[in-house]
């Protein structure tokens, strides 16, 4: 937890839930696990403001409780997860993917998921036809079967999972009822249960929803009172109380990473070499676990038989596209056997290696011009080179060499190791090798990509504070036009409506959404790299 | 032998500059005297920011979840602090949230019990509060009050607009048409202020009718 992920927590809580969460939770960040009144105690909030927002927290998956540390009798202790309060910088990302793979239904599916923490799956399907309809025409209202089937599509692949068992504190001891086993295991366990822990993980519950979606009129509050009573009794039939389901994260980035890799390998090589390794990917989807170096090895008949129809290669261009992709120097592909005409298996872990390695060097050559990347590179191949060593094989002169240097070097992009001569280490009679290793710098760059989308959020909400008189002004005369032109105005009215903003004012609105799209679509672009070095870093952690 | 050296070139030090890479005549870049500068100008600019559709969409998801998640429950707003009286209007807007309660309703049976905070309903309009009462110590209330009344008006010197308001707070809507009637009090007899000195001014301007010349101030 460094002290720039801190803050972007912050700023992200502070967004999404408000400024009472923000101060729960950077507390629970900063201080670990800790009981409902120290934290009371220690951030001054009333202890009711603290046990909504722990509510919130928790609901939301960022926050887990579990027994004190002294035991069974002491009391609950809260502990925050800033993985997870990370993650909502993805979240557009997330509800893209879906619908991208599901559809609109998919997409309101995730949506919902992600903004309520965990639902059921009645209240996601119910929710989910109304918003549907509402945005359908006049007449026409979504089934609810349409959104189960794109539900239990998601739960199928993976994308959504149930919620873990929650596990029983303190009660166990006194617990008379011997018959539960699962009870006392769960209170001798240190670790919280996880979601995959449980066998019904992946299991639909037996509900038969059926009815379609209520299309919500604004100006009917009787019928809407009456449809709310009727809502709540159709919830309180469903069979599926207590079985939540959220959103599997690991899922969606395993089909990130799935993406980077097929993209990087479409730029290097071609299409169909990008295909072919898709289709490996995809046929190895559900037997390769999240932290597998690389996937189950696949024979080339298979591979055959499982390309799209829409790609027909023949087998000896197969072979030679699978040949081609092992000689890589960026090792995507590898062989592993012969069997089968050939067994072949995608190295994940190389590749995010790689792709990682690009991601720096990338970096590298944007901010600090082309040649300080060609002495990266070369340090990154070379691993330990002298400063005369790297002014030959860079083929730079001696002096732009050194200054290339000594800014990377200020940076921290690059590390200076000693190896002494003798044993009083003078310095006359040292080596001095300059080196890079991409896993201290990789995780260098991880904190820099953390302040940026902090100092980005700050710039944004500073901007808006600037011009919050401005963009109020601007909100009011929008809520005025809409309900002049609902009541159906002269356009007479409604131009004078609209010069109520002066030009200069609507210059003004305009660079200020200029600027605050640009900012926002900085974070999602940063989330991406973000994203690659996470990867990375978490696969080489697993080892 | 103590300052040998000093101002003389570059000073003496424990390693070899050659080494390192800086070599003799070489003039080194000037020594900095204040922190480096908050924005320092950028010697290359950065690349621009990638655009299409998919880009452009993602923007839209992102400021629609954000102007979404403010009206979600899951928002946690302080209560507005009390005012310093309680005024009328509190009766009727509710719409306020309270640090007492919690705007959903979460599954209770996946939280601590420590966390258990009553949920907030939204009932349909109550005009009234509701409010506590028992009937014995009311009734006591009122004989007291009764006792006290007649007391009142033989000597002239109590206040009556706070019996009026304890009364109004504890009854409710039946009780209050039945209370009304026990209390018929003249308005100016039971007041603080003594009424000959209080001049209500309905005699002040007549005179001037009958000057219309003179200028009135």
């Amino acid at each position: 937890m460094t002290a720039q992920e801190v803050r972007l927590c912050g700023l992200l809580l502070q967004e999404h839930f408000g400024e009472v969460v923000e101060r729960i939770g950077t507390h629970l960040l900063r201080g670990g696990a800790q009981n409902l009144r120290t934290i009371a105690n220690e951030t001054n909030t009333p202890l009711d403001l603290v046990k909504k927002s722990l509510c919130v927290l928790v609901q939301h998956g960022a926050c887990e409780f579990g027994s004190g540390r002294r035991g069974p009798g002491s009391p609950v202790e809260y502990r925050a997860s800033c993985e997870r309060v990370l993650r909502v910088l993805r979240y557009p990302r997330y509800i893209y993917t879906a619908k991208t793979l599901y559809g609109d239904t998919g997409e309101l599916i995730v949506e919902e998921v992600l903004q309520r923490g965990h639902m059921t799956m009645s209240n996601t399907v119910k929710t989910v036809a109304d918003r549907l309809t509402h945005n359908m025409e006049e007449g026409r209202s979504m089934e609810y079967s349409e959104v189960v089937s794109a539900f239990s599509k998601l739960v199928e692949t993976h994308f959504l999972q149930r919620c873990p068992p929650v596990a029983e504190m303190g009660t166990a001891a006194t617990s008379t009822n011997p018959a539960t086993p699962g009870t006392p295991a769960a209170s001798a366990s240190t670790a919280p249960p996880t979601a995959e822990s449980n066998p019904d993980c992946y299991k639909l519950p037996h509900v038969t929803l059926i009815g379609r979606g209520k299309r919500r009129r604004s100006s009917d509050d009787s019928e809407e009172q009456r449809g709310g009573k009727k809502a709540k009794m159709d919830s309180e039939s469903c069979g599926d109380e207590g079985i939540y389901w959220q959103v599997n994260f690991e899922r969606f980035h395993q089909h990130f990473r799935d993406q980077a890799i097929i993209s990087a390998v479409a730029s290097k090589l071609d299409q169909t070499s990008s295909e072919i390794v898709r289709t490996m990917l995809r046929m190895s989807e559900v037997t390769t676990t999240q932290t597998a170096a690389y996937t189950q090895p696949l024979s080339a008949n298979e591979i055959f038989r499982s390309l799209p129809p829409n790609y027909s290669i023949s087998r000896p261009i197969l072979d030679q596209y699978l040949s081609l992709l092992v000689d890589d120097p960026m090792e995507f592909v590898g062989k592993s056997g012969d069997s089968g005409g050939g067994m072949y298996v995608v190295n994940l872990q190389r590749a995010l290696a790689n792709l990682a390695r690009a991601t720096l060097e990338s970096v590298v050559q944007e901010r600090f011009g082309s040649r300080s990347a060609r002495i990266f590179r070369l340090l990154l191949r070379k691993r330990h080179l002298e400063q005369k060593q790297v002014e030959d094989f860079a083929m730079i002169p001696a002096k732009e060499a050194k200054d290339m240097l000594y800014t990377l070097l200020s940076e921290n992009l690059v590390q200076l190791q000693e190896i002494p001569k003798t044993p009083d280490h003078a310095p006359s009679r040292t080596f001095y090798l300059y080196t890079v290793n991409q896993l201290p710098t990789a995780r260098l760059l991880l904190q820099h990509c953390y302040k940026t989308v902090a100092n980005l959020i700050e710039r944004r909400l500073f901007e808006t504070k600037e011009n919050k008189r401005l963009l109020e002004k601007s909100q009011r005369i929008e809520a005025i036009l809409a309900s002049l032109q609902a009541s159906g105005a002269e356009p007479e009215q409604l131009t004078e409506v609209e010069e109520m903003i002066t030009a200069p004012e609507r210059q003004q609105l305009e660079a200020l959404r200029h600027h605050i799209n640009k900012l926002d679509s900085t974070e999602n672009q940063v989330d991406e790299t973000v994203f690659l070095l996470e990867s990375y870093i978490f696969s080489t952690k697993t080892k | 032998m103590a300052g040998r050296g000093r101002g003389r070139g570059r000073g003496q030090m424990t390693f070899n500059l050659e080494d390192v890479g800086i070599g003799r005549g070489d003039s080194l870049p000037p020594t900095t005297f204040k922190p480096s500068p908050l924005f320092p100008p950028m010697p290359v600019q950065p690349v621009p920011l990638q655009t299409g559709e998919e880009v452009e969409y993602m923007l839209a998801l992102k400021q629609e979840l954000r102007a979404a998640t403010k009206t979600l429950p899951f928002y946690i707003r302080r209560a507005a602090p009390k005012r310093d009286v309680d005024r009328y209007s509190d009766k009727y807007q509710s719409g306020e949230p309270k640090d007492s309660t919690i705007e959903w309703s979460p599954d209770w049976s996946r939280l601590p019990k420590e966390l258990c905070i009553k949920v907030r309903e939204n009932r349909g309009k109550r005009p009234t509060p509701q409010v506590k009462r028992t009937k014995k110590p009311l009734v006591g209330k009122e004989e007291i009050l009764i006792k006290l009344e007649t007391l009142e008006k033989k000597e002239e010197a109590v206040n009556s607009e706070e019996e009026q308001d304890e009364e109004k707070k504890k009854t409710n809507e039946e009780e209050e048409q039945a209370d009304e009637e026990d209390y018929e009090e003249d308005f100016e007899e039971d007041t603080d202020y003594i009424m000959s000195y209080f001049d209500n001014g309905e005699e002040f301007g007549g005179d001037s009718d009958d000057n219309m010349d003179e200028a009135t101030y």
